[in-house]
């Protein structure tokens, strides 16, 4: 029946199965997730509680699990990371009133918990470095990959102010090069250490890609154009942790459980072949 | 002390063992031993199963794993419009292993018909709906509605957007039957629209009824085999040919031959599933679709909706009818022809007029259909996943029309082909 089989998967084959593919009107700059790295995620979770939960609960995820997973101590994170005054133990709210959200903004922000499962790290990291200046928006700004956005640009204080590049336009990002796509061209590179803790920055490649349409006004920011992709990636690496917390820890159980149902698999074998070797 | 000699274990002393003594005790008072004879010790199956005879034990035990992390599931899970979402997300964060249980039970939905589908494509080549398995078959088609039932069912449960707008557009179907449809539809929801309500009784259903209706369907279904015997890839009846004890020269006591050799399947299938659980539980969205991880949203439609894998190949169908006939809308047509090819399969044991039940021994023009069914279910299945259109309608319609031209034409190409003659002994 082995020809059943082969018949079987070119009829697969032909039939295609493509993954369902996600719609970008602008195609975005590769981004891969690190959850081994944890200074960056610790630095997401520091920036994310300054600048994010304001306005934009993680209503499902707690600050303990939080602080262990990162491994962030109890205490700095009582002391510095929660601006609600909750305990440790709770899930992680924002503190702004949602009828006085509704009233600001037309509709409550959104709980992000699971804004990397729905729309991708890749996304969030390109919608946090593509905010530009648009005196037509209610909020002064819009955004290249959320057109319309009804949020203000939080990070302008560390971006500094993002123009649009007049020049090149509002299109598509055409720059998607062989060579930044390449797997090692957005691998994170090691560049010192403080304190004891290793320092990453993101290889600068793949990171230079989105500069073309949006331009900082020189002196505006308090970050450096790659500090700021840093914090970008930080933020949408933090995101990444909180849309699924257990994801490292299953993958490790993964591989146990493969090992097990391997070494199972070869005595069940063995068992099979020593039954039925007298049935003929 | 007298020792009453009933039962086919019965010894003419007292056993010594302690373990065998328990072993005479129930067996005088509960059919054990003769059960375990009946489905196993003593039960002849064929010797020359193949691959494709792996999937019933399959889906045993894939049905085991779904009752047991359905158990689980059920501890944590908060069936109310305020609450499910969020009790879904606490099992994936704050319950211990609350996340692989739940993977377990989302990837053993999808396991399941993958399982049954092979199931069912084993009974479609090698014949085994045909007599004396009818009632065999018939069983299965009722536990495969069933089955659809309870993943149409369980698949609102998480209260994702994906869940609200998968259930509103085929709960919306009903009300597409003329003149009682609305009010049947408001009946079926229990309220103007997806609501807690629906959620809850979909809940009820889910975990309680349809189980129950599954199990029950499952045992009958073993039970109606093993009275009439295995088909096999030769389509041949074992029991014509006996040795001197009675039992079939072709077949092998199920227990121990079939056990190991089941075990050895059920540990390498478990790998597979354990590498997706583990590794890719979403399965790039097939299994678990990324708008579901938003909560559902009466006033917000996702940008494609698109029932889970399984059920696609009959959405394509459904969709495929684009025409009002006889002065009914098409959508009822589109609700008839799906229904329609959900259900044919049970005509098969009357429909196939062939003088040979296996692929191995039909002419061409039964390969040929057969081939044509399996491509045509594998194409609506993916186009059932993109949005529609008139060309991709265009495809599904031929093909919904190749689906049904393998079961209404199966009549006259199984008279009419040349078939080779199938042996005396399995090969």
């Amino acid at each position: 029946m082995n020809r059943t089989v082969a018949a079987l998967v070119a009829v697969a084959l032909l039939a295609g199965l493509p993954a369902l593919a996600a719609d970008a009107a602008v195609e975005l700059e590769p981004m891969k997730p690190n959850l081994e790295d944890l200074p960056s995620l610790q630095r997401g979770m520091a920036l994310y509680m300054n600048y994010c939960i304001g306005c934009h609960s993680l209503k499902y995820q707690r600050y303990q699990r939080t602080a262990e997973d990162l491994g962030i101590p109890r205490q700095v994170v009582e002391d510095n990371l929660i601006f609600t005054g909750q305990a440790i133990g709770s899930l992680m709210r924002t503190s702004m009133p949602l009828e006085s959200a509704k009233n600001w903004f037309g509709a409550p922000p959104p709980d992000l918990t699971l804004v990397d499962r729905v729309r991708g790290t890749a996304w969030i990291y390109n919608m946090l470095k593509n905010f530009y200046v648009d005196p037509k928006r209610p909020f002064g700004v819009n955004n290249r990959v959320f057109p319309n956005i009804g949020m203000p640009h939080v990070l302008i204080d560390l971006q500094g102010v993002p123009r649009l590049d007049e020049t090149k336009g509002y299109k598509p990002i055409d720059l998607l090069r062989d060579d930044v796509l390449k797997e090692d061209s957005y691998k994170l590179v090691p560049v010192g250490e403080a304190g004891g803790d290793k320092l990453f920055i993101v290889d600068g490649n793949a990171r230079a890609m989105n500069t073309g349409y949006i331009k900082i006004d020189p002196g505006t920011g308090s970050m450096s154009a790659e500090q700021f992709d840093q914090a970008a990636y930080d933020i949408a690496n933090f995101l990444h942790y909180v849309g699924e917390p257990g994801r490292a820890k299953r993958k490790q159980i993964g591989i146990w459980v493969l090992a097990f149902l391997a070494g199972l698999f070869a005595l069940a074998t063995l068992l099979n072949r020593e039954y039925w070797k007298d049935v003929h | 002390m007298a020792m009453k000699e009933e039962g086919p274990q019965a010894a003419a002393t007292p056993p010594k063992r302690p373990l065998m003594r328990l072993l005479a005790w129930v067996d005088e008072r509960f059919p054990l031993t003769e059960t375990v004879q009946y489905h196993a010790t003593k039960y002849y199956a064929p010797k020359n199963f193949n691959f494709w005879y792996y999937f019933g034990v399959l889906a045993a035990v894939v049905l085991v794993l779904q009752l047991l992390t359905g158990i689980w599931l059920t501890m944590s899970y908060v069936p109310s419009g305020e609450g499910a979402f969020a009790s879904v997300e606490y099992i994936m964060r704050d319950v211990e292993y609350g996340d692989i249980i739940r993977y377990l039970h989302s990837t053993g939905a999808s396991a399941f018909f993958v399982v049954v589908y092979l199931h069912m494509f084993r009974a479609l080549a090698y014949g085994s709906y045909r007599a004396p398995r009818e009632l065999i078959w018939l069983i299965g088609m009722a536990i495969f509605l069933v089955l659809m039932a309870e993943g149409f069912f369980g698949y609102l449960l998480p209260w994702g957007n994906m869940s609200y707008w998968g259930a509103q557009v085929i709960v919306s179907l009903v009300g597409a039957i003329p003149f009682f449809g609305p009010d049947l539809m408001e009946w079926v929801r229990g309220d103007y629209l997806m609501s807690e309500i629906t959620l809850n009784r979909f809940f009820a259903l889910h975990v309680v009824a349809l189980p129950l209706a599954l199990v029950g369907l499952v045992f009958v279904h073993i039970v109606a085999l093993h009275h009439v015997g295995s088909n096999n890839p030769d389509g041949v009846e074992i029991k014509k040919h006996k040795d001197d004890n009675g039992a079939p020269l072709d077949g092998i006591p199920f227990h121990p031959y079939y056990t190991v050799h089941d075990f050895q399947a059920t540990v390498a299938f478990l790998f597979v599933f354990c590498a997706v659980v583990f590794f890719v539980p979403e399965m790039f969205g097939y299994f678990l679709e990324k708008p579901n991880f938003e909560q559902a949203d009466p006033l917000k439609t996702p940008e494609l909706i698109a029932p889970v894998w399984y059920f696609t190949p009959y959405y394509s169908m459904l969709r495929a009818s684009t025409f009002p006939l006889f002065g009914l809308a098409a959508k009822f047509w589109g609700l008839v022809v799906m229904v329609g090819a959900i259900l044919i399969p049970a005509m098969l044991p009357w429909l196939d007029r062939s003088p040979v039940k296996s692929i191995r021994y039909k002419g061409l023009a039964s390969k040929f259909m057969l081939t044509l069914l399996i491509a045509s279910f594998f194409v609506l299945g993916y186009l059932g996943t993109i949005h529609a259109t008139p060309l991709t309608t265009g495809i599904a319609q031929i093909c919904t029309i190749f689906y049904f031209a393998y079961f209404l034409l199966m009549p006259w190409y199984t008279r009419v082909e040349k078939t080779k003659p199938p042996p005396e002994r399995v090969t």
